[in-house]
Order: structure tokens, then C-alpha cells, then sequence
């Protein structure tokens, strides 16, 4: 390579050929590349300048500790380990359907592509579910020295400073409202029903809760969740679509566009994109979930 | 190989199957080596964190530890699975130099957020005695005043 990069070298700016010694379209590509990278460096950077900003933070291995199927099992890291492992291998099939692009391959192609979409598929999935996990899944939190059920989302936080002093979670439980408590006590009993929690008086209630199995947590900065849902959701835009330029890239293989054409130039812009897809997730993965 | 839409490119690469192979093997292997040791920083990281005085110094350094890893998976991926390291130098250059601007981009808005949070500890107490962690063995041992030991103020 090098010979040849010596043998153009002196010619590259007289014209008629691109001086990158890139077509068009790709070098394009990569130019809305960077430009990305650094729409997701502002977010990634203002997400670092707030948690710098902020006394506490919390622990992602507190927040993300679920896998699906494992109930209230502690997993720190697992499943966002799994949704890792999957994208950098359909980073491969795609290095691989672009190498079977080059060589004209069009079976090859087709079946590499398929399986670069199952996996921005099944990333796309895993997602839905942390989503899902992190919204609809309550914790108990003091607030206002009441006790409260509440979510992951964007105007709330329940990951704050874990509360030791027996004394103030008591004196919370008493000041908590009949609705609130049948909910707690349903969060780790099942054996009732709501139905009949909500018809069992406060003392009955307050005797069900066992307060030092609990873990109960002040609010957490509320930025957590705008920057967490934000940042990964505007990753997973591009996951899927990266997931939908794929599968046109997939009808047009099979339509024999590129055969017609005689180069598989576009299966390698898609592949520019797809992999800048998994290059993102390394850096989301470390701001979010490793440090 | 020269077809009509690539006029405008002076030389192709051609790696023949065999090297191809070897590399994208060789590369995934290390992609996957490294996101398993930073897996397992992480996993200690929990546990540093889980021990009853943590030591931060020590979450620090393997904190730094993993983003130098990060940033070696980063070089991988854009260089052999993006082929830029295929690229000629020029183009290299288009790519790599503004991404410089990060240096400054993160070194500074870091810093700001810093600066941020020293002064509203300074002028804002309810901030601080609301926010601050407490040690948790230390809240253990004095029950009833919870939030009056803000840890280590000048």
C-alpha cells in the first residue's frame, strides 16, 4: 500500500481525481460522520458537565442491575454487557457483507446483511426492555418525610442517598398515605391482591412492611433521566435507522441494483453508518453504564 | 477493477480473503477481550463501592482505567472495521484533526461543571447539606442527625 500511496503522491491536487482518493458519496459519509460524533459529544460532554456540577450521583451498577427473566436479582452490568456483545458482532457481519460487496458476492451479501439487521433488531429489543424495566419499575423513596413509589423518568429520580436511620424511615411510614402503602407492600408481597391491600387499615399495612429489607432512597439529581433516556434514545434512533437503511440496502441487493450497477459502493456507506452506530454505544456504554 | 463510478479514485485496496480474515478474527477477538476487562473494572468498581469505606482514589484510577480502554476499542473499530487506517494520510487528517476539538471540549465543560458545583456548595448551604453524601457508617453511629455531617469541607 504504501508503494502505491508513494506513486499517486505527487499528483493528488492537479484534478480529475479525488484528492482523498475517496468517491463522493463515502467521503460525504464520513463528513456526516464526524459532524455526528460531535452531536454526540455535546450530549455526552453536557451529561459530564452536569454530573460534575452535582454532590451525589448514582451508582449505575444500582440502577442497571436487571436482566430479563432474573426478577429482582442483583446483575449489575449483565444485560447491558449482553446488548454490547451484540452490537459489536453485527458489526462484524456488516464488515463481512461489505467485504462480500467488494467481490461481487451478492448471496454473501444478503446473508451478511440479514444478519446485521437481526442484531440491530435484537439491540433495538434489549432496549425496548431497559426502557421499559427503568420506567414502569417503581422503588420507594422518601420525600417530604413521606414515603412515595416511583420510577425512572425524566421529572424523577429514585436512585438518591440510601436511608440508614431507622428512626426517620419510621416516622416516614407513619406519615404515608393509605394508597402508597398497599403499593409497597405489594411491590415485595404478591400474595395479595391489591384489592385486598387497599381494604386493610394503615396499622395492618405499616405491620406488613418489613422497613429493614427495604432499601429506601432519597430523590436522585432529576437530570439522570433526561440525560440517560435522551442520549440512548437519540442512540437508538440512529440503531434503528441504521436497522432500516439496512434493509433497503437488502431489497436492493436482492433487486441486483448493485449487480446492475457493477459496485456494491453503497452497502459500504451503510456499513460507514452502521459501525459509527456501534462506535457511539462504546462511549454511551462507558459514560453511562462503567463510570 | 475500475468501473466508471470510481474514476475519481486513483487506487483500490485488494486484501485477499485470506488476510481479511485474520484481521476482522484478530480484531473482534480484541474488541471482545477488551469489553470483558472493562467488564470486570466494572464489576470491581461495584464492589470497591460496596465496602463499608470506599476508597475513591482507587475508583479513580480504574475509572481512567476503562476509558483508556474505550478509547483503544474506539481506535480499533474506526480504524480496521471503517477502514480510515486504510485511508490515505490526507484523508486521515480531515477526520482525525477537528475531532482534536474535543480535548478542549471536554477538559473545559468538565471543568465548568466542576467550578459549578464548588461554588453552590459555597454560597448555596441548603444545597450542600441537602446533596453531600453522608459515610454510611458514620449516620449509623450518630442516628438522629442524619444530614449534619457533610464529608470533607475545607
Amino acid at each position: 500500500m504504501a508503494n502505491t500511496a508513494t506513486a499517486h503522491q505527487t499528483k493528488w491536487w492537479n484534478g480529475g481525481k479525488s484528492p482523498f482518493n475517496l468517491e463522493y458519496g463515502k467521503l460525504m459519509m464520513w463528513y456526516f460522520l464526524m459532524s455526528d460524533a460531535f452531536t454526540f459529544g455535546a450530549f455526552l460532554i453536557s451529561y459530564g458537565s452536569i454530573r460534575f456540577s452535582q454532590n451525589f450521583w448514582p451508582d449505575p451498577n444500582v440502577v442497571f442491575n436487571a436482566f430479563p427473566g432474573a426478577g429482582h436479582a442483583n446483575l449489575p452490568l449483565a444485560f447491558v454487557s449482553v446488548m454490547t456483545f451484540i452490537l459489536i458482532i453485527s458489526s462484524v457481519t456488516m464488515v463481512l457483507a461489505v467485504h462480500a460487496g467488494h467481490k461481487g458476492d451478492k448471496q454473501s451479501v444478503i446473508k451478511w446483511l440479514f444478519w446485521t439487521i437481526i442484531g440491530g433488531l435484537a439491540f433495538l429489543g434489549c432496549q425496548a426492555w431497559e426502557w421499559h424495566h427503568l420506567i414502569t419499575g417503581e422503588h420507594i423513596v422518601l420525600a417530604d418525610g413521606k414515603l412515595s413509589m416511583m420510577g425512572q423518568t425524566t421529572t424523577g429520580n429514585p436512585w438518591g442517598q440510601l436511608i440508614e436511620d431507622q428512626a426517620t424511615l419510621t416516622a416516614a411510614l407513619n406519615s404515608t398515605s393509605h394508597e402508597t402503602l398497599a403499593h409497597i407492600v405489594h411491590s415485595h408481597d404478591h400474595t395479595h391482591t391489591m384489592q385486598d391491600l387497599l381494604a386493610k387499615s394503615d396499622t395492618e399495612l405499616r405491620g406488613m412492611v418489613n422497613l429493614a429489607e427495604m432499601h429506601v432512597r432519597e430523590k436522585g439529581p432529576i437530570a439522570f433521566g433526561g440525560y440517560f433516556y435522551g442520549i440512548t434514545g437519540f442512540h437508538g434512533f440512529h440503531v434503528f435507522s441504521g436497522v432500516v437503511i439496512n434493509i433497503i440496502m437488502l431489497i436492493m441487493t436482492q433487486k441486483n441494483v448493485f449487480q446492475n450497477k457493477g459496485h456494491y459502493l453503497m452497502i459500504e456507506k451503510a456499513g460507514l453508518y452502521w459501525h459509527f452506530v456501534d462506535l457511539v454505544w462504546v462511549f454511551v456504554f462507558l459514560c453511562f453504564y462503567l463510570i | 477493477m475500475q468501473h466508471p463510478a470510481f474514476e475519481e479514485v486513483s487506487f483500490h485496496h485488494h486484501t485477499d480473503d485470506a488476510t481479511f480474515k485474520k484481521r476482522v478474527i484478530r480484531t473482534t477477538i480484541l474488541l471482545s477481550v477488551i469489553t470483558v476487562i472493562e467488564l470486570a473494572i466494572g464489576i470491581i468498581i461495584y464492589n470497591i463501592h460496596k465496602g463499608e469505606s470506599p476508597n475513591h482514589t482507587l475508583v479513580l484510577m480504574f475509572k481512567g482505567m476503562v476509558c483508556i480502554l474505550t478509547l483503544a476499542k474506539a481506535y480499533y473499530i474506526v480504524s480496521v472495521f471503517m477502514h480510515l487506517g486504510d485511508e490515505i494520510r490526507n484523508m486521515i487528517m480531515t477526520i482525525v484533526v477537528p475531532l482534536m476539538l474535543f480535548i478542549w471540549f471536554i477538559a473545559a465543560f468538565i471543568w465548568d461543571g466542576n467550578s459549578y458545583k464548588n461554588l453552590r456548595n459555597k454560597y448555596d448551604k441548603h444545597f450542600e447539606e441537602t446533596t453531600m453524601p453522608r459515610e454510611h457508617h458514620k449516620a449509623a453511629d450518630h442516628p438522629m442527625t442524619p444530614a449534619a455531617t457533610p464529608g470533607g469541607k475545607e
